[in-house]
């Protein structure tokens, strides 16, 4: 069969870019890309997260892709077009960076509808993908197994700051105090990259532990809002209108499920397709290999939490992987997929039974795996009050603020009942 | 004491200690919020004096709680407080409100609902609607009780229901019928879209303004849920329910003097949470400037009273405004004519020509006579005139007079926003809105009129706004909302007004002709259409592309210029015009009826001229019309339909082992000839859900769990119902995350809808049980497993694997010969279409959009324009494997950037799209499918469907594209 080529010219990155390019990342993990610009820097990549989040950032989105394009694409673009247009950066020397997985959503197409958005105005600017399915081959980060696990790391120990800062910021008596002991945690953890010693990872992490143990907590209880969804919707503030901040100001908890998860979520992905369809054996038995390590850091760190006794522990992913079993099947793989039930089930399970499930509007995977699952989330957790939430340029604060508000007047009724 | 603030109204409610209602009342608030709750207030102060425990609730009250201090209670909460107390036997309740429909649950699990950020209006959709049939709420409703049919409206959107009603009433459906199909609309969007799943049942309670004022509303809710007599509760003080929960809630509050309360809500800050867009006009002296330069582009007039002599008529009918004119031969203005429909075109019509004649005292002579628009066929046959003419032709026609040098025309009407390309001297592309995005200019007026103004001195309002407000650039639903939250934030009507036409441009720039910048659009652009009469939306539109435009004089009637030109130019022998005396005798009747004489059973409508002469409309093919269909066997859909059906239809011999479903949408349209294969062989009687309908749908709706989900997906419920009505022993439904590979593309997943419905169907219909609803997770390409998962799925009846896989390898059979049957019919048709010269257009989509409930016909429509119609699945193999942008990782997909491919090198080819409101995916192919056609010099045209039911617009398009391509060939010769 004859190929015909329809693909056009577009700008590449290539290895030597390192030393004279800035390299643009949207602010999509607050805690995580913290400490990664940091890890980045130190491996000579001239890394800056961009906090631009004003209306034209999404206006800028509005213009540059098509209507229907889930909304964290939107954000994304809008955050680099409005970046680009400011005159802070050599356009000669800048790339922008996004990650891809692959899957069956289209999410994975990001990279060529950003380098669409930006070809009419900044048509020097080269998009580098990071993805570890061999997408992109000609202009994507090459990463190293030495910055691989660097990497991970920085992503244990994101999940170890966001997860303990949810617990204390509520709570804390000085205000100010949880967010001093969140820059003290990213330092330590950035300190540990520059001068060695971040590979001790339980060392790390009860340290990290110890910054929020310190500050001082008012005993009360609060009610403890989930937050599931979408992978960018559920952690970028510009995303879900900073609803991590509208919890806090309704006298909430917010609980922000790790990170890491999701990551494991891809890595398992390739061992149960090899399990229910025979497809890529091979691929699967290192993924496996790879899974195992992750998880026995997880299960670790999981333990440091406990024996440290000051916070909740995070989830267990093989425990996360037998609340899936209950509600759909782990063949639903595509976007957030299974995870997104099963983080709602072992939020209940644990305590957690009010939840905000964020989803771009008309997000496809999550129409089966968030909305679709409420019901037999409803059977198994009587109790879980759960309120779907689409966030689209369009979509006003009020309306999703009053949505949310209502489920939490559900929560507070129901917390009296319980509690009586 | 409990205040209500809603989107629209201020409700309050005062209870005694004892917990007795003594005063309550509901008041229109007109944006101004804050002066109608003080308003009340003084009341409640007059009457009661003393002090109160205050509570405030609804959806406009929380910025006001936020802003004065006082205790907030979420509507919701507030409803069922009241409940308990009111009402503690009840089982669930229903409350629409002005902007927001909730449902709350009550036995059986208390939960609590409301309508997504999708779904806007329920109140004010029904304001809009009446606003739509030029007669107030309460003779809406009044109507309502004396229809006779219920016409389907598309329920999930009132723009999307606008657009459903608008041909039905240029058709000249009764008002009646329409009312109350309005009214079962919002019915259904309730019960699918908030109950998903969940049976309403027992006794229910019924809340909120609408509720409580239309009875034709409460009619169509008790009919639909089957409630009995005393299982609906419509409550006295239903308007003011939540006002009452509100007081309710208020005993937690500190009481405090009525004056405090008065001085907390008349200290409440303004908000400050709005972005501003740019001022229109900084002077007076600019605007004088801006007002000159566009009266250079006046016609001239001429005066029919004195007048005598040839002239040329021009109608155009459009979905909200009927448009006359008449011309000289030397193109001056003799009379012309703009007025609202006001759901009568046709009276509108014969009514105006015979005041023209009356005018031209015999003077006069209609040499030629052409009409366009939505009611172009309808006004045709009614005055009989020499053409009926698409109106992109017409409009560009008239463009062309002002500026022979054009390349770029935008006509933003009432409905539709229309824009079109022309190069070298014809409509290169066209570019219609979408649903979604229409309405914007009748959005404008109903606005204007809801704030209790006209059109006109809303617009000048706008003009010198000193800070527009920014009010995003979608829907008009969402439009609404932001329209809200700004008054809720204290903008001015000034600055509303401003933002709305900014909005409306940003909208046509961005969403409809989708520019990266202002200089795709071209150097020579004329701008037309009646909302650009509005002298803030030209302005802004100009300050939008940063380039000076040319507006004529006529901007309203550019259609009907056109029009008159067209017949002008084409005019050969005498006009058919009806005359004077022939306009005297005329009349009509109109009656709606069902077509009956295919399975698509089509609402058609039925006018008879006093004449004696038939004119039908509503019908989708020829056959509606009492005519034989042309080209029904150079029509790929309809082969595929019957022949998919054929591979299907097998009874095994002997005693079946079983019977198993299969429901009809989604990838079984693809793979139904190789499961029946496979099930066939193994011994099994095989069902078919029944074909899709609308009447399938509603069977489902109530299991429907996400409403932004596509049709296909929605249908899909139906189905579902219907083969476990029809006894099945099992439905079999596979869920795929990988399609069957075709080794042209770098994956071949199915799209997240296509591969995992299953699940949701089985989380969401309570009826399916692991016994009867089959579903194992398999990819095709690897055969051995996926017999391995299937012998493991059907363990019951104990195959053998070696049977499973013979029963496979059957199905892989039947399936490559009927897709082997599908390409040698798509070849017959090229072959005669080519040897007859005949235009063939690829109708391209996903399998499923074969489905006559999806496609809505359009295949017919293509066939009854002389078209021979193909699909993307029998030609993609005659097109190059291709290397895309994108990422192409989708079957289906790959298929339609291989047609693509295809259609570039063949002459009289050309594709048109089908697009599923709701697909993810396609906002990714149709850039892709679009970028290849255009690199080959092809048209690419679009075409959107939903539940929505309303061929009138899909017509223009491929109208207009037809006429493009006649254009393009011309040149060549």
């Amino acid at each position: 069969m004859s190929v015909k080529d329809y693909t056009t010219a577009y700008p590449k990155w290539n290895a030597e870019m390192k030393a004279t390019h800035k390299i643009l990342v949207p602010d999509m993990l607050p805690y995580h890309f913290a400490i990664i610009e940091r890890v980045m820097r130190l491996h000579g990549y001239d890394l800056e997260i961009l906090k631009n989040k004003t209306r034209t950032v999404i206006d800028e989105g509005l213009k540059h892709v098509h209507n229907d394009t889930c909304y964290p694409c939107l954000c994304v673009v809008g955050q680099y077009i409005d970046a680009l247009k400011s005159g802070k950066y050599d356009l000669k020397k800048t790339a922008v960076l996004i990650t891809q997985t692959g899957g069956g959503c289209r999410a994975s197409n990001y990279t060529p509808l950003i380098r669409k958005a930006l070809k009419e105005e900044f048509p020097e600017v080269p998009v580098v993908s990071i993805n570890f399915s061999g997408l992109e081959k000609d202009s994507s980060l090459k990463i190293g197994a030495k910055l691989f696990l660097k990497l991970a790391y920085a992503i244990l120990y994101g999940d170890t700051v966001m997860w303990c800062y949810n617990q204390t910021k509520p709570y804390e008596v000085t205000a100010g105090d949880a967010d001093a002991a969140r820059e003290r945690a990213v330092n330590l953890i950035a300190d540990k990259f520059e001068k060695g010693g971040y590979a001790k990872y339980k060392k790390v992490n009860r340290e990290i532990i110890a910054e929020f143990a310190r500050v001082e907590r008012r005993r009360e209880k609060k009610v403890k809002v989930g937050i599931v969804g979408e992978i960018y919707v559920k952690y970028s503030g510009l995303g879900n209108n900073e609803l991590e901040k509208f919890l806090l100001s309704e006298n909430c908890e917010p609980v922000v499920p790790a990170l890491l998860d999701f990551i494991l979520y891809c890595i398992i992905n390739v061992v149960n397709d090899a399990k229910l369809y025979g497809r890529g054996k091979g691929t699967a038995f290192i993924y496996k290999f790879v899974y195992r390590l992750v998880r026995r850091m997880q299960k670790n760190v999981i333990k440091i939490f406990g024996r440290e006794g000051s916070f909740e522990p995070l989830h267990d992913f093989e425990h996360l992987r037998s609340c899936a079993d209950k509600v759909i099947n782990q063949g639903v793989k595509m976007g957030e997929g299974w995870l997104i039930p099963a983080e709602m089930a072992a939020l209940a399970e644990s305590g957690v039974l009010n939840v905000v499930c964020a989803q771009p509007f008309g997000c496809l995977p999550n129409h089966i795996a968030g909305k679709g699952t409420v019901r037999t989330l409803k059977k198994l957790y009587p109790d879980e009050n759960i309120v779907a939430v689409d966030y689209d340029p369009s979509a006003t604060k009020v309306n999703q603020e009053n949505r949310i508000k209502l489920m939490l007047a559900t929560a507070r009724e129901n917390n009296g009942r319980i509690n009586n | 004491m409990g205040i209500d603030v809603g989107s629209t109204t201020v409700k309050a409610a005062v209870i005694d200690g004892s917990g007795n209602l003594i005063y309550s009342s509901y008041v229109r608030h007109f944006a101004k919020v804050k002066e109608t709750v003080l308003a009340e207030l003084s009341v409640i102060k007059e009457k009661f004096g003393g002090e109160y425990a205050v509570s405030i609730t609804g959806s406009a009250g929380l910025g006001l709680s936020e802003r004065s201090g006082l205790n907030f209670v979420q509507e919701v909460q507030a409803a069922f407080i009241a409940i308990k107390k009111l009402y503690p036997d009840a089982d669930a309740a229903i409350e629409l409100g002005g902007e927001d429909a909730k449902i709350i649950f009550i036995t059986g699990g208390v939960e609590q609902r409301m309508n997504g950020s999708c779904a806007g209006g329920t109140g004010a959709f029904i304001d809009q609607m009446a606003t739509l049939l030029n007669i107030s709420v309460e003779e809406m409703d009044e109507i309502s009780l004396d229809a006779q049919k219920i016409y389907p409206i598309a329920s999930r959107c009132g723009v999307f229901a606008k657009s459903d009603i608008q041909p039905l009433l240029n058709q000249g459906a009764k008002k009646s019928d329409i009312a109350a199909s309005i009214f079962q609309a919002v019915v259904d969007q309730t019960v699918s879209g908030l109950a998903q799943g969940r049976k309403i049942k027992g006794k229910v309670l019924f809340l909120g303004g609408p509720l409580y004022f239309l009875k034709g509303l409460r009619r169509a809710f008790v009919n639909t849920l089957g409630l009995s007599g005393d299982g609906a509760v419509f409550p006295e003080n239903a308007p003011c329910f939540m006002a009452i929960g509100a007081a309710y809630n208020s005993s937690v509050v500190t009481p405090e003097s009525i004056d405090c309360i008065i001085s907390k809500i008349s200290g409440a800050k303004e908000g400050g949470e709005i972005t501003l867009g740019r001022r229109l006009f900084v002077s007076r002296e600019e605007y004088a400037e801006f007002v000159k330069r566009h009266r250079a582009t006046d016609l001239q007039f001429a005066d029919i009273s004195a007048y005598s002599g040839d002239c040329y008529l021009g109608i155009d009918s459009g979905s909200t405004t009927t448009k006359l004119m008449l011309i000289t031969p030397d193109c001056k203005i003799l009379w012309s004519h703009y007025q609202s429909n006001n759901g009568q075109p046709l009276d509108i019509v014969v009514k105006k020509i015979k005041e023209l004649y009356a005018l031209g005292g015999g003077r006069l002579k209609i040499r030629g006579s052409a009409v366009t628009g939505y009611g172009e066929d309808l006004i045709k046959s009614a005055i009989k005139a020499d053409f009926g003419i698409v109106e992109t032709v017409a409009h560009f026609k008239a463009a062309v007079h002002f500026n022979p040098k054009v390349d770029f025309i935008i006509d933003i009407g009432g409905q539709d926003i229309k824009c079109f390309k022309i190069k070298n001297g014809a409509i290169d592309g066209i570019m219609l809105n979408e649903a979604c995005s229409s309405g914007c200019g009748s959005f404008i007026q109903t606005f204007a009129r809801a704030m209790g103004m006209e059109i006109d001195k809303f617009a000048e309002k706008g003009l010198f706004a000193q800070n527009p407000v920014e009010l995003g650039s979608r829907c008009t639903v969402f439009m609404n909302s932001a329209v809200k939250q700004a008054q809720k934030e204290g903008a001015s009507v000034d600055d509303i007004s401003a933002g709305l036409s900014a909005s409306i441009v940003k909208n046509a720039i961005y969403k409809v002709i989708r520019a990266k910048s202002a200089d795709e659009l071209g150097e020579n652009i004329v701008v037309q259409g009646g909302t650009f009469l509005n002298d803030a939306v030209l302005r802004s539109f100009e300050q939008e592309t940063g380039k000076n435009v040319i507006r004529p004089g006529i901007a309203g009637l550019m259609g009907a210029f056109g029009a008159a030109l067209f017949a002008m130019e084409n005019i050969g022998g005498e006009s058919t015009t009806a005359t004077a005396e022939e306009l005297e005798s005329f009349g009509y009747t109109s009656r709606g009826a069902n077509c009956g004489r295919c399975t698509s059973n089509c609402n058609i409508n039925v006018i008879g001229f006093s004449d004696g002469r038939r004119f039908i409309s509503g019908n989708k093919c020829e056959r509606g019309a009492g005519m034989k269909p042309l080209l029904e066997d150079m029509d790929i859909y309809a082969y595929k339909q019957s022949k998919l059906y054929e591979c299907v239809t097998d009874m095994p011999a002997g005693k079946p082992k079983g019977r198993v479903g299969l429901p009809m949408q989604l990838g079984m349209f693809e793979q139904a000839p190789l499961w029946a294969g496979f099930f066939g062989t193994l011994g099994f009687e095989v069902v078919l859900s029944e074909k899709s309908s609308r009447q399938l749908y509603f069977k489902g709706q109530h299991t429907v769990a996400s409403d932004t989900a596509c049709y296909p997906a929605k249908l899909m419920h139906g189905h579902i119902e219907s083969l476990l009505d029809a006894g099945v022993d099992f439905i079999f439904m596979p869920c795929e995350t990988y399609n069957i590979d075709e080794h042209c593309s770098v994956n071949h997943y199915n799209c997240p809808v296509v591969a995992y419905y299953p699940e949701l169907l089985r989380a969401n219909n309570g009826r399916l049980t692991g016994d009867n609803f089959i579903s194992p997770y398999i990819d095709l390409n690897m055969r051995k497993s996926a017999a391995k998962t299937l012998a493991a799925a059907l363990s019951r009846y104990k195959f053998k694997k070696s049977e499973i896989l013979k029963a496979l390898d059957a199905g892989f059979a039947r399936l490559d010969g009927y897709r082997a049957a599908v390409r040698a019919k798509a070849d017959e048709i090229l072959g005669r279409a080519e040897a007859e010269n005949r235009q063939a257009v690829v109708l391209a989509g996903r399998p499923y959009h074969l489905d006559p409930e999806i496609n809505h016909g359009i295949n017919k429509l293509l066939t009854s324009l002389g078209v021979a119609v193909l699909s993307e699945d029998s030609v993609f193999e005659k097109g190059d494997a291709v290397k895309v942008d994108v990422l192409n990782q989708w079957t289906y997909h790959a298929r339609l950037y291989r047609a693509a491919d295809f259609v570039s090198r063949r002459k009289n080819v050309n594709l048109v799209q089908l697009v599923s409101f709701g697909c993810g995916l396609d906002a990714i192919t149709t850039d892709e499918v679009r970028a290849i056609l255009e690199r080959n010099g092809k048209l690419y045209t679009q075409i959107k469907i939903d539940e929505i039911n309303n061929l009138g617009v899909v017509k223009i398009r491929l109208r207009s594209m037809l006429a493009a391509i006649e254009e393009g060939a011309k040149d060549e010769r």
